[in-house]
């Protein structure tokens, strides 16, 4: 039996359907419990050591609600603002003199931009990726000259490089596309290349036996056993791809992305720091919820496989 | 499988001769593809650049590259070495706390299987999220300037890996192995220090082996969301604003090095603490 | 390739023969295990031959000799009148290992189905022949499982079927029920030889165990230790149809001390001293074999 057992998660678990309900309703449980412990401990840091707590959104004189016994600077409104004030902030307006659009729908209008080059990033990254791993399985020679380069073009921050692709293909879209490609092929190249070796020799020798091409042994064989290992890799590349677009955005000038709101955010932060943490929460969620669907994807394409990775 | 020359006759087998000579030989076959490529890349773009006469704008000459490097060792502008030196002081301290605490998260999820159920699925959305977001707030909370915002990039970055890796090889055990440490009475703090913590230390490296780039990339990252000016996330933002691209690229052949280095310290490492593992006596199989 | 054209190839010759085949492992150039020597071996159509020997003989290598998965250093191997890799191009043997081999992302009846894809038959085709091996090993019911649903000795059997789910004039068999319970062997014993006498295929089959070669075979090839040659073949004259009683004859008995002669003289039991034999050292034995 071809083994998948590398591919599972980090503790091996094999969950069969029932287990998988009570699993998740699990994580659920636990998501909302830690949200709750983040909260309680940052409204608690500024409960002892924050300024006076007033009414959000209230003028400086108005009545004070609590008065913290200390004062430490990384609690102050600006540094760690009230939870409610940034959860308030995404149903007011962003830019209040320029239009009535609130921030939420701002952010979500952002997100969905960047969420575009990323996917577009993501899927031809894991496409190169794939095409790669395929090469250098079936070519040692390519293999040993080239996988070096692969692993040391990953110790190049993208940040560096992306200056350099910006100024050579030009600002806009396909330099961000670029860069989100760069960061996503890397995991699935390495993933594969294990994932398309990790077949038991008895099937390869079985399909011998049946005089089967390498295509059909390809198609049949490696590439159904190297799926674990594929959506393990594009689960960090789901992510990746959408720092890449950040970091693309930033550089390349896009203004309608994430990156550049942060970015915005980020200088005016004195005057409105809730809406910097609005940004990257929606960074955060965005981040979350691509993990998400490749991991449907996942359960879907991994069905009557035993031991489908925990997480 | 061989078997002593007393046995050979009867049993069939011809032990094989290994010069001293021929383990060296197949070593150099081995790499020498990757040599060539590397040899051949660097000639094939100096020649190509001179020869299309492309401006050294984006792709300057691997000598230009190479003097652009030299020149700016020590300049004002360009500092490259106290640069490199800064952010290495990031990455490590980065790589110090985001190890350490990956180490301690994975020992409780391995001793107590309900911080498992908990710190497991957490660990897991908390690295979908795409880290650079944090950037500015870090730097805002501990000052532009201030290493420390870097160094928690960094320690975020390499949190993950070796959490779940060290976490893997911990609780990954033979169960055989288990079994006879408890038929021995053993005590958990026993099992973990005699047999899992072994068992765990290739995961460890494993994991550093990537922690070591991701703590430089974090801390480069760290800095181009701003930071002091000699760090190399600066001089790359800086000189490639200036169209200094040679000084660039000579600031990534830096980060590169720095990174390849770190990585080769690792499996020296390796090496030295776990030279029984199956993955440290395997020659290349064909 | 149908049987019809598979028998037609070797009308009447044998379906297997290896002349003067040796087998040397080496690395770098350098010779480095003898696995087979001298190798002469001739089986007739719709035989059911055993081969037994020491770990490390060179049985399962024999096997895959004829299964063209290994190539001999010296000697010749013809299958089916042919090369031996042309037999294997031509599809002419399927091979069932000691693993299933089964593809977990396949459901049983695809899995049975993967060598008839291969070969390039129609999804009517395909679906036919599939159902009907997986009724030849009674296992019907279960087509659309995963392979992990099933247990062990059930894996097997979806591997026998589809090792023979194309007809072929072979079947090499190797180990295939040395991982399972003694139970479950037993009856998997039963299984095999009744789909032999409904085929007619010719079956080489690889074992460690001494009673289930006796039991199954018409004749058994008892190999030495490494490097592997032939030092006995003992025919088995046990009437068939086989079962339950025949485990318990005299002449089953007979046959069973023969081959264990044969493993001794080959030097496959623990024997510093032949011909010693305490009681101490036959119980020894007895649990090797």
């Amino acid at each position: 039996m071809t083994s998948a057992t590398a591919a599972r998660g980090p503790l091996g678990r094999a969950e069969t359907s029932s287990e998988d309900g009570r699993g998740r309703r699990r994580s659920v449980v636990t998501y909302v419990l830690v949200l709750a412990i983040i909260f309680v401990v940052w409204e608690g840091i500024k409960f002892v050591g924050g300024v006076p707590w007033r009414e959000p959104g209230a003028a400086p004189g108005s009545p004070i609600l609590w008065n913290p016994p200390f004062r430490w600077p990384i609690a102050n409104d600006l540094k760690l603002p009230h939870v409610w004030t940034i959860l308030l902030s995404f149903g007011e307006p962003w830019q209040p003199a320029v239009s009535s659009e609130n921030l939420g729908q701002y952010l979500f209008g952002a997100a969905l931009y960047t969420w575009r080059e990323a996917a577009i990033g993501f899927v031809l990254g894991a496409l190169l990726g794939l095409a790669l791993a395929t090469i250098f399985v079936h070519v040692r020679l390519l293999e040993r000259a080239l996988v070096p380069y692969v692993i040391a073009s990953q110790t190049i921050p993208i940040i560096a490089l992306a200056p350099l692709i910006v100024f050579a293909v030009g600002q806009g879209i396909f330099a961000v596309v670029v860069i989100a490609t760069y960061l996503t092929f890397f995991p699935v190249t390495i993933a594969m290349i294990r994932g398309l070796r990790s077949v038991d020799p008895r099937a390869i020798e079985l399909m011998r036996s049946y005089a089967a091409s390498r295509a059909e042994i390809y198609w049949k064989v490696r590439l159904p056993a190297s799926l674990p290992y594929l959506f393990t890799a594009l689960k960090i590349s789901a992510t990746a791809s959408i720092v890449g677009a950040i970091i693309g955005e930033d550089t390349g000038g896009i203004q309608q992305g994430l990156g550049r709101v942060i970015t915005t955010f980020n200088q005016y932060y004195a005057t409105g720091p809730e809406k910097l943490w609005a940004a990257i929460i929606v960074a955060s969620l965005l981040g979350v919820a691509f993990f998400l669907v490749i991991r449907a994807a996942e359960i879907v394409v991994l069905r009557g496989r035993p031991g489908a990775a925990a997480g | 499988m061989s078997s002593t020359a007393g046995a050979a006759g009867r049993s069939g087998i011809v032990p094989a001769r290994t010069r001293p000579g021929a383990r060296w030989a197949r070593r150099i076959r081995y790499y020498l593809p990757a040599v060539v490529v590397f040899a051949g890349g660097i000639v094939g773009w100096e020649v190509v650049v001179t020869a299309l006469g492309l401006q050294g704008f984006v792709l300057p000459r691997p000598s230009a590259i190479v003097t652009a490097l030299i020149e700016n060792l020590n300049s004002p502008r360009f500092g490259l070495l106290p640069s490199a030196r800064a952010t290495l002081v990031e990455a490590l301290g980065g790589l110090a706390i985001g190890t350490v605490t990956g180490v301690v998260v994975a020992l409780a999820t391995a001793r107590w299987a309900t911080a498992r159920g908990v710190l497991l699925p957490v660990a897991v959305a908390a690295n979908a999220v795409p880290i650079i977001a944090f950037a500015p707030i870090l730097n805002n909370w501990f000052g532009l300037e201030n290493p420390l915002a870097k160094m928690v990039m960094a320690a975020v970055l390499v949190f993950f890996p070796v959490m779940a890796n060290v976490t893997r090889g911990l609780v990954q055990v033979d169960p055989a192995a288990l079994e006879l440490m408890r038929s021995s009475a053993a005590s958990e703090w026993q099992i973990l220090r005699k047999v899992r913590i072994p068992n765990a230390l290739p995961y460890f490296f494993t994991a550093m082996k990537l922690a070591t780039t991701l703590s430089l990339i974090g801390a480069i990252v760290g800095e181009y969301f701003g930071g002091a000016s000699l760090v190399l996330g600066r001089i790359i933002v800086q000189s490639s604003s200036a169209l200094r691209f040679d000084v660039t690229w000579a600031a990534i052949l830096l980060a590169a090095a720095t990174g390849i280095a770190f990585y080769l310290a690792v499996v020296g490492l390796e090496r030295v603490v776990i030279p029984w593992h199956a993955s440290m006596r395997a020659t290349e199989t064909a | 390739m149908t049987s019809e054209q598979a028998k037609s190839v070797t009308d009447g010759g044998p379906v297997v023969r290896l002349s003067g085949v040796d087998k040397v492992f080496s690395r770098g150039g350098q010779p480095v295990t003898t696995a087979l020597e001298g190798i002469d071996l001739t089986i007739g159509r719709g035989e059911f031959v055993s081969l037994i020997g020491p770990s490390g003989c060179g049985k399962s290598t024999l096997l895959r000799l004829i299964g063209d998965l290994v190539a001999p250093t010296r000697g010749e191997v013809i299958v089916n009148g042919k090369p031996a890799d042309r037999a294997r191009r031509d599809r002419d043997y399927g091979m069932v290992f000691q693993a299933p081999v089964l593809f977990e992302w396949r459901t049983v009846e695809d899995n049975v189905k993967l060598p008839l894809e291969i070969m390039g038959r129609s999804a009517a085709d395909r679906t036919a022949r599939a159902r009907e091996m997986l009724d030849l090993v009674e296992l019907g019911e279960f087509a659309k499982h995963y392979p992990y649903q099933l247990s062990g000795g059930m894996q097997q059997r979806v591997a026998i079927a589809r090792a023979l789910s194309f007809e072929p004039a072979i079947l090499l068999m190797d180990e295939p029920f040395g991982a399972l319970d003694e139970m479950t062997r037993e009856r998997m014993n039963s299984e095999v030889l009744r789909i032999w006498e409904r085929t007619g295929t010719t079956i080489v089959f690889v074992t460690h165990s001494i009673p289930e070669a006796v039991f199954l075979s018409s004749r058994v090839v008892v190999m030495s230790a490494r490097p592997g040659r032939i030092t006995d073949v003992v025919t088995i004259d046990l009437p068939r149809p086989r079962g339950e009683a025949t485990r318990e004859s005299p002449r089953y008995f007979e046959l069973v001390t023969a081959v264990r002669e044969g493993l001794r003289a080959g030097g496959g039991l623990e024997t510093d001293e032949p011909g010693l034999a305490s009681p101490e050292r036959t119980l020894a034995e007895g649990a090797v074999g």
